[in-house]
């Protein structure tokens, strides 16, 4: 452990959902922090198709881990890989120190949460909750006791004698949860938990299973394809293509600081220009753009060598729209002209679609502050751009 | 006002509408109509003269059984007699065919079902390529005259035949078992032929389980042993009653196979309606005979049925 209180800026709480927990805060950023689940190079291929490529992951006790991608990602794969349900082609996963090579998904200290949640239709809600302690030889009295504690905590008591047909689907979705959390694992794997859920539903589930697994201590690997149900719950997120892992990091790093094109066009929406690099320093890199229209000058390092070509990545709610020319700038950086094609009004903030002369279409967001704008911005109007130098990130690939 | 308009008369179709409208045919009707029409001619309309037959006396004549209703002495003569099915319960012989009937029936559905449980298991877990193929397998023999494959099946069970050469042969027995007309020929000679038809109905049932049930079970710690137990076990019943069904009730009313395969002893009631028929000739103890069997089977299957199907109703997603 290191005592010296780490000064690196840590723009927002690790949970946005306001998480307090014993465990240290952050531990992956503690060089001598045990990883709880260790993936070491892991490949799996199924005949010609390789699912997941070498991927190296540590999960540390405590956490709620994402892994977050498309379909055919390879996440589902990697989570049915610690579950014991795949055996990686090459590579090994250490659960807890325990290497669980040959280790049938009977034996391992994991519990899952299916998609389809994989409710036993013969059995009540109840039996379907016990099923993991009978078969571990749990004393009946012990049992009931622990049945019912879990199904009060998912608060399906009324329901432990349905069947599963008889509930909804968010009630179903409990009755899961409370099976995969009653023989009370280590680590919990998650697929798509929320998936099958609506809208609201889905949301107010959010806020139950952080609840959950902060009290329980339980933790939580889960596989979401979701990025805002990943953004809300997670403490840190593996964001997956192609089986590779593009980044992992807390979801303020993967949304402020994507590592490529491809994280920062997954996660949220994303302005991207095209450029090459003018000036490279160790305090900010300047691009010319001809898609932008102007310089953009970033302050931080690109580490590239002057011409050669990136991308600069400005996330929409960090342009800034006006109809009079912005004070306070360098002509000819990080302003630029455009003319509003599209304006979304969502209530609480709007969405502009403004075209540049290169025919480039950027995006940006507006909190509707007031109720009646003095002046609003409306179709086709000439419109001024402009951003700070820390809003841009310079990406290579 | 409007002038009238002239009205057309109605098309031809429009008529044959209205005409089957007024006899309550719908299109769903009609549709339904024809399997009642096949079953009425060729099930109920036959089991009501079996059933008049059952309640005659036997006459010598051309049929051998007495009219039901004669005109005798310028009056109707109703005549009801039971002597058929007195004979039932005064010859303890028919029911002892009665229960040695179920009991051949009963250890056949048996064996067929501890055989073909695992045969359909791994048809249904079998890669969706092979699925096809293993079935057609299934369904082969059918393609064989039934007659055919039992008399192969007693030139394989008789003394000199291919099971005793072959155990003497290679030394586990020394003289030839006697198998070939004894109730053992008989549950062979059932077991196979009515295999498929548990096969069938287990394969359909297991081929809808949902595998990560079994992936779930397993996930909370259930030995492959145990999960099938509790989980593969209790959903596939609806597959287990059906081909047991299929089985049990055919193999109760056999004739062929007990005549061909079984001893003089072997007691079926088949066989003793087939030799009141066309032996004794007395068509109305053989009749009374046919009856009671339907009602020993009907009762218990329509209870059981009656229960199975209130099972799926709550089973049911």
């Amino acid at each position: 452990m290191s005592d010296a209180p780490d000064l690196r800026p840590r723009p927002a709480p690790k949970n946005p959902i306001g998480k307090s927990q014993a465990a240290p805060l952050e531990p992956w950023r503690d060089p001598n922090a045990k990883p709880y689940v260790q993936i070491e190079k892991v490949v799996k291929r199924f005949g010609d198709f390789t699912a997941v490529d070498n991927v190296s992951l540590s999960i540390y006790r405590g956490e709620f881990f994402s892994l977050l991608g498309g379909s055919g990602s390879g996440k589902t794969t990697l989570l049915r890989m610690l579950a014991g349900f795949e055996t990686p082609t090459e590579g090994r996963i250490f659960i807890d120190g325990v290497d669980m090579a040959g280790i049938p998904p009977y034996d391992r200290p994991v519990n899952m949460m299916f998609q389809s949640y994989a409710l036993f239709p013969h059995m009540t809600v109840e039996n379907n909750v016990a099923f993991g302690l009978r078969q571990d030889g749990v004393p009946k009295d012990e049992i009931r006791a622990r049945v019912a504690e879990m199904l009060e905590m998912v608060k399906l008591t009324p329901f432990a004698k349905r069947k599963p047909h008889q509930l909804s689907g968010g009630q179903r979705q409990r009755v899961a949860l409370a099976r995969s959390l009653v023989k009370k694992p280590k680590l919990l794997l998650l697929d798509e938990p929320l998936g099958a859920l609506d809208k609201r539903l889905r949301e107010q589930t959010q806020f139950e299973l952080v609840n959950i697994q902060e009290k329980l201590g339980v933790t939580f690997v889960v596989v979401t394809h979701d990025q805002e149900e990943a953004m809300t719950m997670s403490s840190r997120i593996a964001v997956m293509d192609h089986g590779h892992i593009a980044q992992v990091g807390t979801p303020t790093e993967i949304y402020e600081y994507p590592n490529s094109r491809f994280t920062a066009e997954f996660i949220g929406s994303v302005n991207m220009f095209e450029g090459h690099v003018v000036e490279s320093e160790a305090d900010h890199s300047l691009i010319r753009s001809a898609e932008a229209g102007c310089d953009l000058y970033v302050t931080h390092a690109a580490h590239l060598p002057e011409g050669s070509r990136c991308w600069v990545a400005i996330r929409p709610e960090k342009v800034s729209i006006t109809k009079d020319k912005p004070a306070e700038l360098v002509e000819g950086r990080n302003v630029t002209r455009g003319v509003v094609r599209e304006i979304a009004y969502l209530g609480d903030v709007s969405i502009y679609q403004i075209d540049l002369p290169s025919g480039k279409r950027v995006r940006a967001t507006a909190p509707n502050v007031t109720r009646r704008t003095e002046l609003p911005i409306t179709w086709d109007d000439e419109v001024w751009l402009c951003w700070r130098p820390f809003a841009g990130v310079v990406l290579t690939d | 006002m409007a002038a009238h308009l002239p009205v057309r008369p109605p098309s031809l179709k429009q008529r044959a509408l209205a005409v089957t409208r007024r006899l309550g045919l719908t299109g769903r009707g009609g549709v339904i109509l024809g399997p009642y029409a096949w079953l009425v001619l060729f099930f109920l309309v036959p089991f009501l003269i079996v059933l008049k037959i059952s309640v005659a006396e036997p006459a010598v004549g051309i049929p051998p059984f007495t009219k039901l209703i004669e005109w005798v002495d310028g009056g109707l003569d109703l005549k009801i007699r039971f002597s058929g099915f007195q004979a039932l319960f005064e010859d303890d012989l028919y029911i002892l065919a009665y229960l040695n009937s179920l009991k051949i029936a009963f250890v056949s559905t048996l064996c067929c079902l501890l055989i073909g449980y695992p045969m359909a298991y791994a048809i249904a877990t079998a890669p969706e390529k092979r699925r096809g193929p293993l079935l057609m397998l299934i369904i082969l023999p059918f393609w064989t005259s039934f007659l055919i494959r039992v008399y192969a099946w007693m030139s394989i069970l008789k003394d000199e035949g291919l099971l005793n050469n072959l155990l003497l042969s290679l030394g586990i027995i020394h003289e030839p078992l006697k198998i070939l007309y004894t109730d053992w020929a008989v549950y062979i000679g059932i077991t196979y032929s009515y295999l498929p038809f548990m096969i069938l109905p287990l394969y359909a049932t297991l081929e809808k389980l949902d595998h990560t049930l079994l992936e779930a079970a397993a996930d909370l710690g259930a030995r492959p042993w145990k999960a099938f137990l509790t989980i593969t076990l209790p959903l596939s019943l609806p597959g287990i009653i059906a081909g047991s069904l299929l089985v049990f009730i055919p193999a109760v009313g056999e004739f062929v196979i007990p005549s061909l395969l079984g001893g003089s002893d072997t007691l079926m009631i088949g066989r003793e309606l087939w030799n009141l028929f066309f032996n004794s000739r007395d068509w109305p103890s053989a009749s009374a005979v046919a009856i009671a069997l339907l009602a020993f089977l009907v009762g218990p299957i329509m209870i059981f049925q009656h229960f199975q199907g209130r099972d799926q109703d709550k089973g049911a997603a």
